[in-house]
């Protein structure tokens, strides 16, 4: 429950009357915090949101199909998880359909839960600061995995030594 | 004997119906402490009165110094939104019998009375209401037509006019904006009164502005924030189904697209 909203420096003024204000001690001031002024953002007249946010269902239904489908092909047919091996991965990856499956699952899973948390980000973080740092963190660990990711499912080599 | 047993116990039923209850509410005063605090206040009322009739016994007979904010006192205004119990409601449309439990004559829990959630507190419960009005006149919230004004009414059919009904019934009385938690964390967000009130007339067949309107509130700060987590449908006293219009600009906005 936060209605702190003074922004008093406290004085530990439990008793009332010790931190009575008077003219030559005046109440702060207080700025109320929703006021739009000059520092407020413009509007920005672009259409990014409604992308976001429609990105978020579409992607979610194709989602629903490529994991269900992928964590039944890893962890119930066919002998289960015990059967996943080098050698699994690298007959999977020998096909171009799996190769985009799994390609296509790694896009959309990150995008998915960067778009996520980049909308949680937005709704809890309080200051400007802490969320401009906390986006560049999530948006550099995505970029991270999915290039990595990527550069993985294209350069796979099932010669290995 | 009789007689005299009875008209001891005649003025007793009389007096009964009154419970006694307490009302725990958040005061805040900054010229006197910079922080707030809960006050308890314990009165003999009438079950079947409202929260408001309790707060003006408190203000009148027990403490003068209490603040907050009324007009009509009916559930029309709007003034007197205000946190019972945890949930926002409008004082003077809550029944003491319907948010406390009764045992002995007396009130089980003590009402909790405190501000609006997300706006600055100016004194006990009264709140800035000025971010608020804000975001409502942002939306443009009257009727935008163009060529010669008619001589006579604007007519609408049934059916044009049904399209809106919902969102006309909004008292402005922030209960909506206020539970909302995107907008008590970040107040940009034009909240859930201010988009009910851009449906009233973004559907309205015989506004023009509708595509304007509706541009504002594709802002990052417009409909896409909402979470749909339904907390402004619990809180409106006035029974709109603000969720519902959120999603019905969403909607709009998707559809124009393409």
């Amino acid at each position: 429950m936060s209605t702190e909203t003074a922004n008093a420096p406290s004085e530990g003024g439990g008793s009332t009357g010790t931190t009575r204000y008077s003219v030559d001690n005046p109440a702060p001031l207080m700025t109320p915090p929703r006021a739009r002024t000059a520092r407020t953002p413009k509007s920005t007249r672009t259409n990014f949101e409604l992308y976001g946010w429609l990105f978020m269902r579409l992607s979610g239904i194709v989602l629903v199909v490529l994991v269900i489908g992928h964590l039944l092909i890893q962890l119930v047919l066919d002998g289960g998880v015990s059967k996943i091996s080098f050698a699994f991965v690298a007959g999977r990856w020998a096909s171009p359909f799996w190769q985009i499956w799994d390609l296509m699952m790694l896009w959309l899973a990150m995008l998915h839960g960067m778009n996520g948390m980049r909308t949680i980000i937005n709704d809890y973080a309080e200051r400007d600061g802490t969320r401009m740092w906390l986006k560049m963190l999530l948006y550099t660990a995505t970029a991270f995995t999915v290039l990595l990711g990527t550069l993985v499912i294209f350069t796979f080599d099932p010669n290995i030594r | 004997m009789d007689k005299s047993g009875e008209s001891a116990a005649g003025p007793e039923p009389t007096a009964s119906h009154l419970v006694t209850i307490t009302f725990r509410i958040r005061r805040f005063n900054p010229e006197v402490a910079a922080d707030a605090e809960w006050e308890d206040f314990t009165l003999d009322i009438d079950p079947k009165d409202r929260v408001l009739d309790a707060l003006h016994r408190i203000k009148w007979e027990l403490d003068g110094t209490l603040t907050f904010r009324r007009s009509c006192a009916h559930g029309i205004c709007g003034s007197d939104a205000m946190r019972i119990n945890g949930r926002n409601r409008l004082a003077c449309k809550t029944l003491i019998k319907d948010i406390t439990g009764i045992k002995d004559g007396k009130g089980t829990k003590p009402v909790l009375v405190e501000a609006i959630k997300g706006l600055t507190v100016l004194k006990d419960l009264v709140v800035d209401m000025e971010p608020f009005f804000q975001a409502y006149r942002d939306v443009m919230p009257f009727l935008v037509t163009s060529g010669n004004e008619p001589t006579r009414e604007r007519l609408q059919s049934d059916a044009d006019r049904a399209r809106f009904d919902d969102t006309t019934k909004c008292i402005l009385c922030a209960a909506c904006t206020s539970s909302c938690p995107v907008f008590w964390n970040d107040g940009q967000y034009f909240g859930p009164a201010a988009i009910v009130n851009a449906h009233r007339f973004i559907f309205d067949s015989r506004d023009e502005a509708g595509e304007q309107r509706l541009e504002i509130l594709n802002d990052k700060d417009g409909v896409w924030r909402c979470r749909t987590t339904f907390n402004c449908t619990d809180a409106c006293p006035r029974g709109i189904e603000v969720t519902k219009a959120i999603q019905e600009v969403k909607r709009a906005l998707i559809t124009r697209r393409f």
